[in-house]
């Protein structure tokens, strides 16, 4: 019997295991629900997220005295409705997300693969690029860039891209270089494979669960990212429903309508949490089957 | 020693050389950085005008030689919003932003290293189960918005605290409060996976064995090895602190550093935010190298690395 086997141990992985799969369907369920309701915002609610009726402004929401039935959450400073703007801000976070995590998540992949792959020099160079971008203040530069690139979605999305890769590139380094001495890579250049041809068929597919994890969790970071930029007035410009700059657009109103912030940060809390279930469980679930 | 601290030494200056480039070549993200400082009612004359008077017709490589010897003196340019030098205006805001900081950061060793220490002595325990879960629900909550929650809730509502600025000690609670909890979790779980792994070593038993008392065992035997991986954490989380303050002190209108740069961003004073993008990149690189010499001095074994 290995020490493995033992049954303290076992208890554990058991735990452990049922720990993780719960932590998948509970935060895989509500992400399934929140891109649901992202994705048919146009069938859930029929009111326009933009449209203005100032004559309807600032209707409370329907658990408070003087609600309206027909803008269940209620109407912001402008009579847009709240409930639309919401759905459609989960378009936007789930967006940028997915967007911004593909770009940077290729940049880097890119980048470790040449780093772990090619060693020596070449490793050095990219190390240092990733030593040099992890010394840089993200929020700060995020924002000095997107103000001097003209302040928009599109350009808070180009510039997250170019910042954000570099988890990817320390984990796929990492991957890469213990891959690079094993035999079927060295059969591999045994028989005349060019390195791109290694990197991308022989090493690459090896990463893909690593690269699952890391993408799932740098999208929550991305979201939050995205949030605080709108927020701080560098990324999402009225009248575009994202949940920062909707938190940012109900700071005048805090004091007699603090519902206007609760409930976006309340969508982003329940994004974020969902999106970091999924990859933390599948983390665990992936470290258990090694 | 000697050969690791040179080596290292010579890494950080280069990383700093680096970083002063991105920080200087912000300047062109626009484009022509004449125009932006012409403004929007610059005219063609007044952008040849400011193009000379700021040097900005020399080679782009003497412009930032020139700007990083003048930084390296201490002197970073004039505020264009302000009209004057930029060093003594950041001067002022830093401490602000290092009280902050500092704050914050023994705030969240004080509290985070502790619930990893008991978290730690029963994986999988009561405990363990609810600090890690405080964790995953404390990760999701963006800082800005618990910020304007808890003015809400402790500023408005009960009155405890002042909803804006740092006048008296009391405006800081809440801004410390916000600024440390993003830090928990990750030194949280560090101090726990480092003191899961430290405890059930060889020399933890023959500590027991030898009838040392349980706090001897945790804070003399483990702690000391367990908390290897957390200055370079620790370190990295205080500078993340130092720059992630930017939204913070904006939601409690804090005069700080990171208040400082959002509102000369707002106002095209360039010279102003590369400095203040300069001066974090210094303290992290400065950081976190200091983190890798103590780790070295602490472990021997890293020196060869």
């Amino acid at each position: 019997m290995s020490i493995a086997d033992s049954p303290a141990i076992r208890r554990r992985k058991l735990f452990k295991g049922l720990s993780a799969s719960s932590a998948i369907r509970i935060g895989g369920g509500l992400l399934a629900i929140i891109v649901f309701v992202a994705i048919f915002a146009p069938w859930l609610s029929s009111h326009d997220p933009i449209a203005q009726d100032l004559g309807k402004r600032m209707i409370p929401p329907f658990w408070y005295p003087g609600s309206d039935p027909a803008h269940l959450l209620g109407t912001d400073h402008l009579g847009r409705d709240y409930l639309a703007r919401l759905l459609y801000g989960a378009r936007v976070s789930i967006l940028i997300g997915l967007g911004v995590t593909l770009c940077a998540g290729f940049i880097g992949t890119m980048l470790g693969l040449a780093a772990g792959y090619f060693g020596g020099r070449a490793d050095m160079l990219i190390s240092f690029i990733v030593t040099t971008r992890l010394s840089l203040p993200i929020v700060l530069v995020a924002l000095a860039a997107v103000a001097l690139g003209g302040a928009s979605l599109k350009t808070l999305a180009i510039v997250l891209s170019l910042l954000l890769w570099d988890r990817f590139a320390v984990v796929v380094r990492a991957a890469a270089q213990s891959l690079r001495s094993r035999e079927f890579v060295q059969a591999t250049q045994s028989f005349g494979a060019s390195h791109l041809y290694i990197m991308l068929h022989g090493i690459l597919p090896n990463l893909r669960n690593t690269l699952i994890v890391v993408a799932t969790l740098e999208i929550a970071n991305v979201i939050l990212l995205e949030a605080a930029l709108s927020f701080l007035g560098l990324g999402a410009q009225p009248p575009t429903p994202s949940w920062g700059l909707m938190i940012a657009e109900g700071r005048e109103h805090i004091l007699f309508d603090p519902w206007l912030i609760a409930l976006p940060g309340a969508g982003l809390c329940l994004l974020i949490l969902a999106v970091n279930l999924l990859g933390d469980g599948v983390r665990d679930a992936l470290d258990e089957r090694r | 020693m000697l050969p690791f601290l040179a080596r290292r030494l010579i890494v950080a200056a280069l990383v700093a050389l680096a970083v002063s480039a991105v920080a200087f070549g912000l300047m062109f993200v626009s484009g022509d950085p004449a125009v932006v400082l012409a403004g929007q009612a610059g005219r063609a004359q007044d952008v040849e005008l400011i193009r000379h008077a700021y040097g900005l017709d020399r080679p782009i490589p003497l412009q930032f030689l020139s700007w990083i010897g003048n930084a390296f003196t201490g002197n970073f340019g004039t505020s264009l919003y302000f009209n004057l030098p930029v060093a003594p205006i950041i001067a002022e805001r830093l401490s602000v932003t290092l009280i902050l900081g500092s704050a914050a950061f023994l705030l969240a060793l004080v509290v985070a290293v502790p619930l990893g220490i008991l978290a730690s002595l029963k994986p999988g325990g009561t405990i363990d189960r609810i600090a890690l879960m405080l964790a995953v629900l404390g990760q999701a909550i963006p800082s800005f918005w618990l910020g304007l929650i808890l003015i809400v809730v402790f500023g408005v509502w009960y009155g405890l605290v002042p909803i804006s600025g740092t006048e008296s000690w009391q405006g800081y609670i809440l801004p410390v409060v916000v600024l440390s909890y993003y830090a928990m979790p990750a030194l949280m779980r560090l101090t726990r996976a480092g003191m899961i792994d430290v405890l059930t070593a060889d020399y933890i038993r023959t500590a027991r064995a030898k009838g040392a008392s349980q706090p001897r065992v945790l804070l003399v035997h483990a702690l000391r090895n367990a908390v290897l991986p957390l200055v370079s954490l620790a370190a990295v989380q205080f500078g993340l602190m130092l720059s992630g303050s930017i939204v913070i002190e904006s939601v409690f209108a804090i005069n700080g550093l990171g208040r400082l740069a959002w509102e000369s961003l707002l106002r095209s004073d360039l010279p102003v935010v590369q400095a203040i993008i300069l001066i974090l990149s210094l303290i992290y690189v400065t950081l976190t190298t200091a983190a890798d010499l103590i780790n070295a001095w602490l472990d021997p074994r890293l020196r060869s690395a």
